[in-house]
């Protein structure tokens, strides 16, 4: 049945989405989000959704209250968390729950990113466990506690052992509780990203926030798109190394610069778990294109196309733009792996740049 | 329309004929079973099914909805003001919960029917809203979702900016008379408009055009050229009256402000009406309707229903625990000046006139009072400290919110700040001719807290759409008298 609220549901939905869609840059190139990565919530603050009326303000913080406790008690932290105000003119935030899924959405619909259409056909079915119902047996772990109490009370009034001026409830063996669950099976599509980047000397700190950003936007729009996903961090200088996510987003290392160590990492990491055949894998790479020696430079595209780009669905290469840098890379790599449709290359100048640069990389739907 | 089960359907006669016996009465009542998305639907509606089309009823929808999936909140039922009355329940109940809900349904009844401030609500709200649902639909086709919406959202940001007691008051003020130092009348002399001929003075000006002009002159006499005369508490109706809007603006409106003046008494008497109806829900279930293997779970759910926070008053226990004591009070005779001017301690406690007013007395209460009244009158020291009731305020040197006082005093008067007004600002039309240049002048009436600056520029901003010239407020802030003014284009502050 179609509820008449829909409507207005939808309504509500279209203005806050208009609100973010119009502020989604400066979303892109805020930091805090990615902190907030792993709950399934972020809030995100937009401007003007709740009616303004005149209110009261802050001075009033008072109210009254129940239970024990002697005067200058605190009395718990529940409650009085009323909006925050804005600090800027006639601007006052209000905070909108939304799901990663929702904002992969919105920046897919904003970028106009194609649904990516995954690989071959071999879909893993898995099952899940859920809880469904109260049963009167199962392990200990999983008692309920509320019902073992309530069945306990219940029996000790109708047995008539329970005195309400002395109320102890012992649960039997009997009053006992327990959570069930049903498997139930649930499709998925494995994927993987692998994440490579270039940690020497002359990546300066706002190349790696570029990257992380860069990283975060990209993650929440493969994430929405398949229902699991592992990712893998690689970083390098003259030698790669895995590292995990805290690392790879805040290390500077200060060596030379060897991009096939990194590369010859990854094969091996393709070789050792991830099956072409049965996963989706999605390597990036971020460097500012300052290779060690052009023999080097040989060796990665070797790398590149007999092994990694064939067991892709897309390679991506962003560099960033450093001072040091001469971004000779992308030039060797657009000369030579021309032709290849796996491969795809985007050069991100600045944080603005973010935007344009996902839609390079996840335009192709792949 | 109702699509009882035929258990609930009997249920409901048996609970009826409980309440009846109790002497309850009520419109006839009509219940429907709704899954929680009805019902979420229809409590974002506030309670009805057929609402105008606004972008916050979707937000509530959405809100509700959430907290219910994560297990944050349940709607077990709701009433709705109008005759016959309607109720919903949740279709998910237990037998036990709606049995509670339906004794708990016939108390609002009762309260809606009886209670004074209610009594000049439209019982007929449902197809009203209905109407409103149909007008508003008729503008958004023809001048777009858009400019209505804008409108309907400025209308709404001073949707509390009505006169809650107008309905029983006729602020018609009477004629006031000028006289001169013998005690006559002062006509003032109108000036004519010149003639060439003395034969067109008549057409020239009328007598009607000189009694006009006479009346403006007396008005301007006897309080200088202010308007409105008097400060206007109803701000939406002083704009839907002088505002100059189109037609469907005005409508508009006025269905806000119609809707406005029938939920104000809900909120008038929130602590009555659900202490009212907890406290016969509690006495029918206990009394007659509850069977012995539906006890624990009556209980369970009773007292979460009553449940009190440290940070949180809930009025269902207010409201019950006051009725009880009113109840006891009235049915030993603990009131009145032998009662209170007693003051052996021993006596007092253990006073008992038998008198056995006790029902008759909250039957009286709940006919005649609102919140206010109700804490003002019946909030006793006893109460307070059996209920263990306490002010809790923000210390800001622990960061923390601190159990501030006991006292009886601080408790009532906060209490009865928090319920004046609804805890909204009083703001009032002042003048709306602000600086001779038909602009519009609010005035907050400060009691001490101030009002919060950027939602207060918002809605002026909302209210220059209405009045259409530039709006100001004059408030206090920092101990200063300011007034905040919005242009069409940007917000300036200045001293009167």
């Amino acid at each position: 049945m179609i509820l008449k609220i829909e409507q207005d549901l939808s309504r509500f939905k279209e203005i806050v989405r208009g609100r973010i869609k119009k502020d989604l840059q400066k979303f892109i190139t805020k930091t805090e989000l990615i902190g907030k990565k792993g709950k399934d919530l972020v809030s995100i603050p937009i401007p003007q959704i709740e009616i303004p009326r005149f209110i009261f303000g802050d001075n009033q913080k008072n109210g009254v209250g129940q239970g024990e406790g002697e005067a200058g008690e605190g009395v718990g932290q529940e409650g009085g968390a009323g909006a925050k105000a804005g600090d800027a003119e006639g601007q006052h935030m209000m905070e909108v729950e939304l799901s990663f899924e929702e904002l992969a959405q919105i920046l897919g619909e904003t970028l106009e990113l194609p649904k990516i259409q995954p690989k071959g056909e071999n879909e893993l079915s898995t099952e899940r466990p859920k809880y469904t119902g109260i049963g009167m047996a199962g392990p200990e772990s999983l008692r309920h506690f509320k019902r073992t109490y309530r069945q306990a009370l219940r029996r000790q009034i109708a047995s008539g052992t329970y005195d309400p001026k002395n109320p102890i409830i012992i649960p039997v063996r009997e009053d006992r509780r327990y959570r069930m669950w049903k498997q139930q099976p649930k499709q998925e599509c494995k994927a993987v990203i692998i994440y490579m980047m270039d940690v020497s000397g002359s990546m300066g700190n706002e190349q790696k926030e570029i990257v992380r950003l860069e990283a975060f936007w990209i993650d929440t729009w493969l994430r929405s798109q398949y229902s699991s996903i592992e990712m893998r961090y690689i970083i390098h200088d003259a030698v790669a190394r895995e590292v995990d996510r805290e690392t790879f987003f805040h290390t500077r290392e200060s060596g030379g610069t060897i991009i096939s160590s990194a590369y010859k990492m990854c094969v091996q990491m393709i070789h050792e778990k991830y099956n072409p055949a049965d996963w989706n894998i999605y390597p990036f790479h971020f460097s500012d294109g300052d290779n060690w020696s052009a023999n080097d430079t040989e060796e990665c595209l070797t790398l590149l196309k007999n092994e990694i780009l064939p067991a892709s669905n897309v390679f991506c290469y962003g560099q960033v733009e450093s001072e040091y840098g001469s971004g000779q890379f992308l030039k060797d790599l657009n000369e030579k792996l021309k032709d290849d449709e796996q491969l795809i290359t985007s050069r991100i100048p600045n944080k603005d740049a973010i935007p344009s640069s996902i839609k390079d990389f996840l335009g192709k739907g792949k | 329309m109702a699509n009882l089960t035929p258990e609930l359907a009997a249920l409901q006669e048996e609970i009826e004929g409980y309440a009846r016996e109790y002497g309850l009465d009520f419109f006839e009542t009509i219940f429907e079973v709704l899954d929680w998305k009805q019902i979420n639907e229809v409590a974002a509606y506030g309670g009805f099914p057929n609402r105008y089309r606004h972008w916050r009823f979707g937000m509530e929808y959405e809100h509700l909805s959430k907290s219910y999936e994560y297990g944050l909140s349940k709607i077990y039922e709701m009433v709705i003001n109008n005759d016959p009355c309607y109720a919903y329940l949740l279709h998910s109940n237990h037998f036990v919960d709606q049995k509670l809900v339906m004794a708990h349904v016939y108390g609002h009844c009762d309260f809606f029917k009886n209670n004074y401030f209610f009594s000049h609500t439209n019982r007929k709200m449902m197809d009203e809203m209905a109407n409103h649902k149909t007008r508003v639909q008729r503008y958004i086709d023809r001048y777009g979702i858009e400019r209505v919406e804008d409108f309907l959202d400025a209308c709404i940001s001073i949707d509390t900016l009505i006169d809650y007691h107008a309905p029983a008051i006729t602020r018609n003020r009477p004629r006031e008379i000028l006289v001169n130092e013998h005690g006559d009348e002062i006509v003032p002399t109108v000036q004519k408009l010149p003639t060439s001929q003395p034969y067109m003075d008549k057409y020239v000006n009328p007598p009607e055009f000189i009694a006009a002009e006479q009346e403006k002159l007396r008005q301007e006499m006897v309080h200088g050229h202010k308007h409105p005369q008097n400060p206007e508490r109803d701000v939406m109706g002083f704009l839907l009256e002088y505002a100059p809007l189109e037609g469907w603006e005005r409508d508009i409106l006025d269905i806000v402000r119609e809707e406005a003046y029938y939920f104000a008494p809900q909120a008038q008497t929130k602590i009555m009406n659900e202490g009212w109806a907890s406290y016969w829900h509690s006495k029918i279930m206990t009394t007659r309707a509850l069977r012995d293997n539906e006890l624990i779970d009556y209980a369970d759910h009773h007292s979460g229903t009553m449940a009190m926070g440290p940070q949180k008053l809930n009025p269902y226990k207010i409201g019950i625990e006051l009725f009880r004591d009113i109840e006891d009070r009235w049915n030993k005779g603990r009131f009145g000046k032998e009662y209170t001017e007693c003051t052996n301690m021993v006596e007092k406690a253990k006073w008992d006139r038998e008198l056995g007013l006790g029902r008759k007395k909250i039957y009286e209460v709940r006919k005649l009072y609102n919140d206010v009244m109700f804490i003002d009158e019946y909030l006793t020291p006893e109460f307070c400290k059996e209920q263990k009731l306490f002010v809790y305020s923000y210390n800001l040197t622990n960061e923390q919110y601190e159990v501030a006082d006991r006292a009886f005093a601080k408790i009532k008067q906060q209490l009865l700040q928090q319920l004046t007004n609804f805890g909204h600002p009083v703001i009032s039309v002042v003048d709306a001719n602000f600086s001779n240049r038909g602009e519009l002048l609010l005035e907050h009436q400060f009691e001490g807290v101030e009002i919060q600056m950027d939602r207060a520029r918002e809605v002026l901003r909302q209210v220059y759409r209405i009045w259409k010239r530039p709006v100001n407020i004059q408030t206090v802030l920092s101990g200063t008298s300011k007034i905040l003014s919005f242009d069409g284009t940007e917000h300036k502050e200045f001293r009167p």
